[in-house]
């Protein structure tokens, strides 16, 4: 991993957990329903930076978390995070932005806003649920359908999200083509 | 920003952060297969009367566990929908003892003396081409990021209620991506001046 490429990795660690520190935004899409932007980041991760840096990013930010750092949403860390029930979410972010990487790749030739929304939709949501909800049975021994269940509140604020996340990235690749890393040849 | 650590002469200060996280690490497990409500109410205790022990401004921070009250409701409440209150009470008391004992090992260790801990586990990637210690300075680096991107979130946030007199939000992130890679190009410069991304294993 060469210099850029880490300083990029700590970078996308970073813009997650500000988008934690955020006030909620409100979005009109929703209603204006406030929603925390910090699940986003997982997506953003992903599409901006490509499988291998995005994934690379998240595993750091966890790092950084496991070490006693407060950097998710509404200053939560250090080693309880770990042993939450959300914790499947949190070990998730580092497939989905894996997964958002490489479908952004994969149709790297398709314009950016299609591609980047099937990508965060697939990573951010598809995989990332996988996870949380495993994870989710898995720590208060409820049935994989009842923990489905009880993700399903999460499912309408992340739909919005993996809109922004394309919204974003078709505005970043008409702006600075460039910062769009998962396309760079 | 607010730091998870709590800096104190404690007993539990002076425990070796290997020992603490190898303890977290067999209650954790000793803690699964067992679902009775007296162990489970037992962790819960021991959590309580660890962050009881180490001082007032330990005990405080049992108020970090709210946020979760509405989310544990829910899951006791879809156990007792099934049929099985009891089963629910002690998972949501089992989340709670752990999470309470994490917390007391993240209140009572610094973040270099985790590190010193977890640096032979990363050994590992050193045949990726990856050195510990450059993970050690990726972890610096987001530690230091975080307030200056805020300050840069900020920044565009001044400026766009200067245009518009709202707060920015969402509208926000794709100018933050823009400028955030700025800055990457010109922190891996600097980077790159100062002789790279540390190769060696050792510090």
């Amino acid at each position: 991993m060469n210099d850029r490429s880490l300083v990029q990795v700590a970078l996308y660690a970073a813009i997650f957990a500000v988008l934690g520190l955020l006030p909620k935004f409100d979005i009109p899409l929703a209603g204006g329903v406030p929603i925390t932007a910090q699940s986003m980041g997982a997506m953003l991760a992903g599409v901006m930076l490509g499988p291998v840096r995005g994934a690379a990013a998240m595993l750091l930010l966890l790092l950084v978390v496991a070490l006693g750092a407060p950097l998710l949403a509404g200053g939560r860390g250090g080693l309880a995070v770990f042993y939450g029930p959300s914790v499947g979410f949190i070990v998730g972010w580092v497939a989905a932005a894996f997964v958002a990487g490489a479908v952004m790749r994969a149709l790297r030739t398709q314009p950016v806003f299609p591609a980047a929304l099937l990508a965060a939709v697939l990573g951010g949501i598809v995989v990332l649920y996988a996870f949380g909800i495993a994870g989710l049975a898995m720590m208060t021994k409820l049935s994989v359908l009842d923990a489905a269940k009880a993700s399903l509140i999460f499912l309408p604020g992340d739909t919005i999200k993996a809109v922004l996340v394309a919204l974003v990235a078709q505005t970043v690749a008409r702006g600075f083509p460039e910062a769009l890393l998962s396309r760079a040849p | 920003m607010i730091a998870l650590y709590l800096p104190g002469p404690s007993w539990a200060h002076r425990l070796p952060a290997a020992f603490k996280l190898g303890v977290l690490a067999a209650v954790s497990l000793l803690a699964v297969p067992f679902s009775g409500l007296a162990p489970m109410a037992g962790l819960v205790a021991a959590g309580l009367a660890v962050h009881a022990a180490l001082g007032r401004q330990a005990w405080r921070r049992v108020a970090l566990l709210r946020p979760l009250v509405p989310l544990l409701a829910i899951l006791f409440g879809l156990h007792w929908w099934n049929g099985d209150p009891g089963l629910g009470a002690s998972a949501v008391l089992r989340l709670i003892g752990m999470m309470l004992l994490a917390n007391a090992l993240t209140m009572t260790t610094r973040m270099d003396q985790m590190m010193d801990v977890i640096e032979p586990l990363l050994r590992p990637l050193g045949w990726l081409g990856l050195s510990p210690r450059a993970v050690a300075l990726a972890v610096a680096m987001v530690i230091r990021f975080v307030p200056l991107l805020f300050g840069l979130w900020e920044a565009l946030n001044e400026a766009h209620k200067a245009r518009t007199g709202r707060r920015g939000g969402w509208r926000l992130l794709a100018p933050f991506c823009i400028q955030t890679l700025r800055l990457s190009h010109h922190t891996a410069e600097a980077l790159a001046a100062r002789g790279g991304t540390p190769k060696g294993a050792r510090r």
